[in-house]
């Protein structure tokens, strides 16, 4: 090769290297940036409430006295149900999908999983609003008030919107993500694998339980993960359905408000520096809380993933 | 010396396409019997008949007869489990479950119904000694199974497939992606084990069929070109195809 040609490939090599790194690099700057302006536009509202923001239930935009509890208390519950809900059906889908559906049944099913993804958030809360909520305070809660209205969690007027219904509406908005994310996850169990299993007597429930599930475990978490990080921001059709009450209550039927519900209800009404400030605040712990959930998650998978794997 | 396996005009196809041709040929109990053949021959496509591995995919049909002990396993109403209970598989890699080297054992005692601990240990054990691996990993029973070196999960596989105590043992180029060493260590276990149980096995290497086996079949395009002993396949075959493939013309 001549020198030309070989000093030239080397330049271009370069370039293409400090473009890429640049690239990368804007992500975690972009991060860094957003932090930045959450923390200095939230500041007022730190320097006048300090830490006790975060566990002071009072948000009175009247009085000028903000708390931050009920908003992150919502989204967390909220967020809770949603995964309780969805994580055992979305499994089974993905299951069902791999190990047991019929060819001509796979595609279409799977299809209809990713458009359900993709439908957009302000149509399940419409859908929620109109038709599920009707129904849920029509035929569910006057149900489980009757039924378990012994426990707390269950107590209150059938109004068809408030914590459950939240979650609920969350459920049905992860159920897409984990289930598609897990499906993929369980096709790269190497059928080598499960032939073994059932090359010692296994039945398809073992195989399932003792071989595909424990190969896919780190997986399947971040899969879930992946779901509720979608939980934790959702705003649309969680605020259609939350009730919008700066109030919490033990009972899940209750009125509720989360962080996301909170500000797009308030944003436009908060013209003071020190409620627009709080309301930022609220942006910033959602923010810190989605980024520990998504810490969390990575730990969790790193611990359990299997070591080694040799195929 | 009893046939352990008769298999009589087997065709097979998956989905159209026919893989296996008018199959006959015997497997005698407590023998080895050595598959060999070019890639696609079918070898592979037979060996997963004995234990009906096929019936996981949609699509795959049988034809003719697999008789286990004078019965027919491709009758209709066959007991899947129990069949393959009876018949154990070791694949071309090594398959450890994901869990640790006792587990990995235990797996299949347990799905028998085993309970008693004190009897699960002890045939896990035995399982680990007749499969020559006891003495290394003795004192690393809990630790993952993936945690142990390729030919230690091959050998692995087999104390699995052996602690179940079937009658057959099915090999599917057991050594393909094992060194040299490794693969020795399978080849003196195969001639320990087929003191107890009947084995069949699929290999690419014919040194390895001329070493380990008693008979040795002949596969081609999906039929069985010769079945013989293995002394007469690799000395005097009496096809010239054979001959052909054995002294390294074509495959």
């Amino acid at each position: 090769m001549d020198s030309k040609r070989y000093d030239s490939a080397r330049i271009g090599d370069a370039v293409f290297k400090g473009t890429a790194w640049f690239f990368a690099a804007s992500v975690i700057a972009l991060m860094a940036l957003i932090f930045a302006v959450l923390l200095k536009e939230s500041w007022l509202s730190i320097n006048a409430f300090g830490l006790g923001f975060i566990w002071t239930s009072t948000w009175d935009p009247v009085a000028m006295q903000f708390g931050a509890l009920p908003s992150i208390y919502g989204t967390i519950v909220s967020s809770a149900i949603a995964i309780v809900i969805a994580v055992p059906i979305s499994i089974g889908i993905a299951i069902f999908l791999t190990e047991m559906a019929p060819k001509r049944l796979k595609g279409p099913i799977g299809a209809a999983i990713e458009l359900l993804a993709s439908i957009p958030s302000i149509i399940y809360g419409m859908w929620g609003l109109f038709i599920f909520a009707p129904f849920l305070s029509e035929h569910v809660e006057p149900f489980l008030i009757d039924y378990l209205g012994f426990i707390p969690l269950f107590t209150g007027a059938p109004l068809g919107i408030g914590m459950l219904p939240a979650g609920f509406i969350l459920a049905i908005m992860i159920i897409p993500f984990i289930s598609s994310v897990s499906r993929d996850i369980f096709q790269m169990v190497p059928p080598m694998l499960k032939e073994s299993g059932y090359g010692v007597g296994a039945t398809k429930w073992e195989v399932i339980r003792k071989i595909v599930l424990p190969y896919t475990r780190s997986g399947v978490i971040g899969a879930v993960i992946l779901g509720l990080g979608r939980a934790l921001g959702e705003t649309m059709a969680v605020t259609f359905l939350i009730g919008n009450a700066q109030e919490i209550h033990a009972s899940l039927l209750e009125p509720a408000t989360s962080i996301s519900a909170t500000l797009a209800n308030e944003f436009t009404e908060a013209v003071e520096d020190l409620y627009l400030s709080s309301l930022v605040e609220l942006g910033l712990i959602l923010f810190v809380i989605t980024f520990v959930v998504l810490g969390l998650a990575k730990l969790l998978i790193s611990r359990f993933s299997y070591q080694g794997g040799k195929f | 010396m009893k046939d352990k396996f008769t298999i009589k005009d087997l065709n097979f196809w998956y989905g159209e396409k026919q893989a296996l041709k008018n199959i006959s040929l015997v497997a005698k109990d407590r023998k080895v019997t050595a598959l060999i053949g070019p890639s696609g021959c079918g070898k592979t496509t037979f060996l997963r008949c004995l234990n009906r591995m096929h019936d996981l995919y949609p699509g795959n049909r049988y034809k003719g007869e697999i008789l286990l002990d004078g019965r027919n396993i491709l009758d209709k109403g066959l007991d899947l489990i129990k069949l393959r209970s009876k018949v154990g598989m070791v694949f071309q890699k090594p398959t450890p479950f994901p869990m640790s080297i006792y587990e990995n054992i235990a797996f299949g005692l347990k799905l028998m119904g085993v309970k008693s601990k004190s009897e699960i240990s002890g045939r896990v054990e035995k399982a680990l000694k007749d499969s020559a691996l006891w003495e290394e990993i003795k004192n690393r029973l809990n630790e993952p199974a993936l945690s142990l070196s390729g030919g230690q999960q091959q050998r692995l596989c087999i104390a699995r497939a052996v602690a179940v105590e079937p009658e057959v043992i099915l090999m599917d180029e057991p050594c393909s992606a094992l060194d040299p060493v490794a693969t020795a260590k399978i080849e003196d276990l195969m001639t320990v084990l087929k003191q107890s149980y009947t084995v069949i096995i699929v290999t690419h290497n014919m040194q390895q069929a001329a070493r380990v086996s008693e008979f040795t079949g002949f596969f081609m395009l999906g039929e069985v070109v010769e079945f013989d002993t293995t002394e007469r396949i690799f000395t005097a075959p009496s096809n010239k195809l054979t001959e052909d493939y054995i002294t390294g013309r074509f495959g």
